[in-house]
């Protein structure tokens, strides 16, 4: 088995206990304050280190890249409001455009 | 279960259609960066299917496409995934049903599914509408993946030229956004930022995001 097989089944398994375990073990029940407080904290941190990690590390080492220009972009979309969709494909062009310009 | 007006149901059907539609340049995107991250064509449809959370996926396929360790990739989708939890049991009161059926559309329990149902006043329109949204986004997910695998399987040329390798930065970004206007959330991904950062040249790829974590505590100390 390659190791992307092993990811796909672990991480497969491991997300469908997460995803099941209200609907079929805990019913109505409210999960312990401190839990999900931490639960609802969880993807602002991890949501940053993947930007970081996707924009500025290639090959286990930081690299600077278009893909920061495309990362600005996305974030001037964002803040003027734009669609989801669009900031995608601004932060695509964007970057895109920096390559075809060097 | 009273049942659902056909207004409801319109309402609920365009929103699902429309947030499964944005989610089909992302399934395009982890279909080619599955293929360029080294993944057969199998693995990266199976991705799709059976793990179903974009935000992991791509998480676990950049850990393996920069050579990260199993343990890496599989700890952090998980972490990343906690929130699947919390949606879970947020969402299990308006999941009425035999064990077979809830444990089957237990897999239907994602960031849109849940945004749909929660929008939703009644018990009954909760359900459609978590059904509605989670089944959208699993046939457009799917097979958006498919179509970016098979399309770009010629692999790194055509995602640098098209600048696709910068949707995902992009897309985490969308994803965080909402959370930055509140100050505990704003202060823990700056902090989870600056942890990954620094970490970057001392860890394993993907061990930095993992312990990017720890910037949790910081926002729940208060």
């Amino acid at each position: 088995m390659t190791d992307a097989t092993v990811v796909l089944v672990l991480l497969g398994l491991g997300t469908y206990a997460l995803k099941a375990a209200g609907p079929v073990l805990i019913g109505g029940r409210a999960l312990p304050v401190w839990i999900s407080r931490l639960a609802d904290l969880a993807p602002a941190a991890l949501l940053a280190a993947l930007i970081v990690s996707s924009t500025a590390v290639t090959n286990a080492e930081l690299t600077f890249d278009a893909r920061i220009v495309g990362l600005i972009a996305a974030g001037v979309a964002l803040r003027l409001k734009a669609p989801f969709v669009v900031v995608i494909v601004i932060a695509a062009a964007a970057t895109a455009l920096t390559r075809s310009l060097r | 279960m009273s049942p659902v007006p056909p207004p409801v149901r319109r309402r609920i059907l365009l929103r699902s259609l429309s947030i499964a539609l944005a989610a089909t340049p992302f399934g395009l995107t982890f279909g080619a960066i599955g293929r360029a991250s080294g993944l057969s064509l199998f693995e990266t449809i199976a991705f799709s299917a059976f793990v179903f959370t974009g935000s992991a996926q791509f998480a676990a396929v950049a850990i393996l496409g920069t050579g990260g360790a199993i343990a890496a990739a599989v700890s952090a989708g998980l972490l990343l995934n906690l929130r699947s939890l919390a949606f879970g049991i947020l969402l299990a009161p308006d999941l009425r049903g035999p064990l077979w059926w809830r444990a089957l559309v237990s897999q239907l329990v994602i960031d849109e599914s849940t945004a749909v149902a929660t929008t939703e006043a009644e018990s009954a329109a909760r359900r459609w509408g978590f059904l509605a949204a989670g089944l959208a986004v699993f046939a457009l997910w799917n097979g958006s993946t498919i179509l970016g695998a098979v399309l770009f399987s010629t692999g790194g040329d055509v995602i640098l030229r098209w600048g696709l390798d910068a949707t995902i930065p992009a897309a985490f970004l969308g994803l965080l956004w909402p959370r930055m206007s509140e100050p505990s959330h704003r202060r823990v991904a700056l902090t989870g930022a600056v942890i990954a950062f620094a970490l970057t040249p001392f860890t394993p790829p993907g061990v930095n995001v993992v312990a990017a974590i720890g910037a949790v505590l910081l926002g729940a100390r208060r």
